[in-house]
């Protein structure tokens, strides 16, 4: 397989070109007009507003995830397959923590720390020894990562569901006659907080910087003294902690079952290639308009019930490969032949 | 095996009594085994059609055999169709259905590929939960015989062999050719007057047809019982991994990627220390990541590389 596989990863690989990302006009005015129609529509009707808040706060998890994904991809153009089961696995780390006694907060941030700790060991134990040989060698090291965490799991927790506690507690806001869930709102507001801190150790620190190098130009990056695998290693380690973000914000609307990121790994698909597989903020945006997009549409149109939601994710999907693969803020690929 | 079809004939025949002979020497309970091994046989075989001959990764094919899965149903449940009448239906129904899906894939290679067939497998479990009217939601529905072991040893095994020749003369003409170029290099391809398009989407349509009638069978395997969560994203995964196992690009390794995945879990839930229920998961992906680290080349690899050394 490896000839096929090295000439399937030749099909892939693209000459990065030195057009950074950025958003083109067009798709800042059509992201503005979709926010100023989310707006008016909101203080419109109070259920379009609560629906579109949940979807934030929905879309902020995909988001997180997708981000994930797309911070290995970035580096290595490798999708990683058990991104949501290792996110689930840590979720299920954070609730053992709870069991054991700490305070939730406690907790979660012990098992930030965890994940960190297993996404770098995973990256340098079973991804860095098929790195350099095919998209399709990873891609199935990743597909058999995912079946052996959820064997893992399954096998010390059960398939049966587990309840933490509720971090934010049960408090409903009332703003006019719209009900927001304070768990929404904190739901929304540690992703992307968790976002930003992200975003602000890629621009400003020197980590960060190191980081994008190796990412962008591996060879230019390590002749001038950057580490690049151990860079590529962390990368695998903050896309696992964005991961537990996403899992245990997931948590207090879905509780905890080995299955829970199933579905959210496909939207966080959907919204990593909306946002163009490369761009990190368009990954972000990307999943906070599926989120809403996804809501909406499942309390407006009729026939979009709850079995279509993964369904209708493939779709967005699917057409933005389609009529745009470079996304919301991808770059167009030189390739060179 | 193309140069030398006298061999492969030979080997083709033994296999054949072997598998004649084989069907008087197993219990019951392990005929209903070797029914499973043909099942993934038939599907890893079309799968490999289009990984391994075609170059285009799919993770979706669990996808076709659903479908194919619930044709077989449906027919026999609600149309009282015979029970083999439908394995034609369901080729023809997901040979068609892997043409619709091989034309967006036209414009998707790689990753994208990999992302857009993911999500395939993910999405269409969920239709027979919206039209729970025609196919029993979450509780499945039931086809109107069941048949047994004897039976299924026979039938998978036919279809699986008729699947083997087929595949066989498929990729050892013309259109096979024309796969291996699309695979080595789509450009070169295109510029000698093979047409992408066609053979890109016959391909996606000949492995979607191979897994939509390892789907049939596969609904019968699980005792006439066709249910969302039995096609679910994990059948997609094993059947990639049985691909890799099996070493992509090779028709003979497809049966030891189909023994792999479908009597891994009853072996491993005999082992000591894995012993109970869900055990046979990490076993599972242990190995896969195993073989992609140690055996690149799957099983076949492994083969072929022994032989070498001995030659040497």
């Amino acid at each position: 397989m490896t000839t096929l596989a090295r000439r399937l990863g030749g099909v892939t690989q693209t000459r990065k070109s030195a057009v950074s990302t950025g958003a083109s006009v067009p798709v800042v005015l059509a992201l503005v007009g979709v926010a100023v129609f989310l707006v008016v529509g909101s203080l419109s009707s109070s259920i379009f507003a609560q629906q579109t808040v949940a979807g934030l706060a929905q879309g902020a998890i995909f988001g997180s995830l997708a981000l994930a994904l797309v911070l290995i991809y970035r580096a290595t153009e490798v999708i990683n397959f058990a991104q949501g089961e290792l996110a689930m696995a840590m979720t299920y780390v954070g609730y053992q923590l709870t069991i054991w006694g700490l305070s939730y907060w406690l907790a979660f941030a012990l098992t930030l720390v965890i994940s960190f700790i297993v996404g770098v060991a995973i990256q340098l134990v079973v991804i860095r020894p098929v790195q350099h040989r095919s998209v399709i060698a990873v891609v199935i090291v990743t597909v058999g990562l995912f079946i052996l965490i959820d064997g893992l799991v399954t096998w010390k927790w059960g398939a049966d569901l587990k309840f933490m506690r509720a971090p934010f507690g049960n408090t409903v806001y009332h703003v006019g006659n719209v009900a927001f869930a304070r768990q929404d709102l904190g739901v929304l507001l540690v992703s992307i907080l968790s976002v930003i801190l992200l975003g602000i150790l890629f621009r400003f620190t020197k980590l960060g910087l190191a980081m994008r190098a190796a990412a962008l130009r591996p060879a230019a990056a390590s002749l001038v003294g950057v580490r690049v695998n151990w860079m590529l290693a962390i990368g695998w380690g903050l896309a696992s902690v964005l991961g537990a973000v996403a899992g245990l914000m997931t948590e207090p609307s879905q509780f905890l079952q080995p299955t829970m990121m199933q579905p959210i790994l496909l939207y966080a698909f959907a919204a990593a290639v909306l946002g163009g597989l490369e761009s990190p903020v368009g990954a972000v945006i990307g999943g906070l308009a599926v989120g809403v997009f996804l809501n909406l549409t499942g309390q407006y149109v009729g026939f979009a019930t709850s079995e279509l939601r993964l369904p209708i994710a493939f779709a967005v999907l699917l057409i933005v490969l389609l009529v745009k693969p470079t996304g919301l803020f991808g770059r167009k690929q030189v390739r060179r032949v | 095996m193309r140069r030398i079809p006298v061999a492969g004939a030979t080997v083709g025949l033994l296999a054949t009594l072997v598998i004649v002979l084989l069907h008087f020497g197993l219990s019951s309970y392990h005929q209903g085994l070797a029914a499973r091994v043909a099942v993934y046989f038939i599907a890893i075989l079309g799968l490999n059609i289009l990984i391994g001959y075609t170059g285009q990764i799919s993770i979706g094919h669990g996808a076709f055999m659903a479908i194919g899965g619930y044709t077989t149903a449906i027919m026999s449940a609600d149309h009282h169709l015979n029970l083999i009448a439908t394995l034609p239906l369901s080729f023809a129904i997901t040979f068609a259905c892997g043409l619709i899906v091989g034309l967006p894939a036209l414009r998707l290679s790689g990753v994208y590929l990999a992302l857009a067939t993911f999500a395939l497998a993910v999405s269409v479990p969920q239709f027979p939960l919206k039209f729970s009217k025609f196919t029993g939601g979450s509780n499945g529905m039931q086809t109107a015989q069941t048949p047994g072991n004897s039976w299924l040893y026979w039938v998978t095994w036919s279809c699986a062999g008729i699947g083997f020749v087929l595949a066989w003369l498929i990729l050892r003409g013309r259109t096979g050719r024309a796969f291996r170029a699309v695979r080595d290099s789509a450009l070169a391809a295109a510029s000698s007057g093979v047409s992408l398009p066609i053979y890109k989407t016959l391909a996606f349509g000949i492995s979607a047809a191979y897994a939509g009638v390892a789907g049939s069978l596969f609904v019968l395997v699980t005792n006439g019982f066709a249910q969302p969560n039995e096609f679910g994203v994990l059948l997609s995964l094993q059947l990639l991994i049985g691909a890799a196992v099996a070493g992509l690009g090779s028709l003979w390794g497809v049966l030891a990627g189909a023994a792999f995945i479908a009597l891994l879990p009853t072996i491993s839930a005999s082992a000591p220390l894995v012993g109970s229920s869900h055990g046979q998961d990490v076993v599972f992906g242990l190995i896969v990541i195993l073989i992609m680290l140690v055996l690149p080349n799957g099983v076949v690899g492994l083969l072929a590389r022994l032989g070498q050394r001995r030659n040497a």
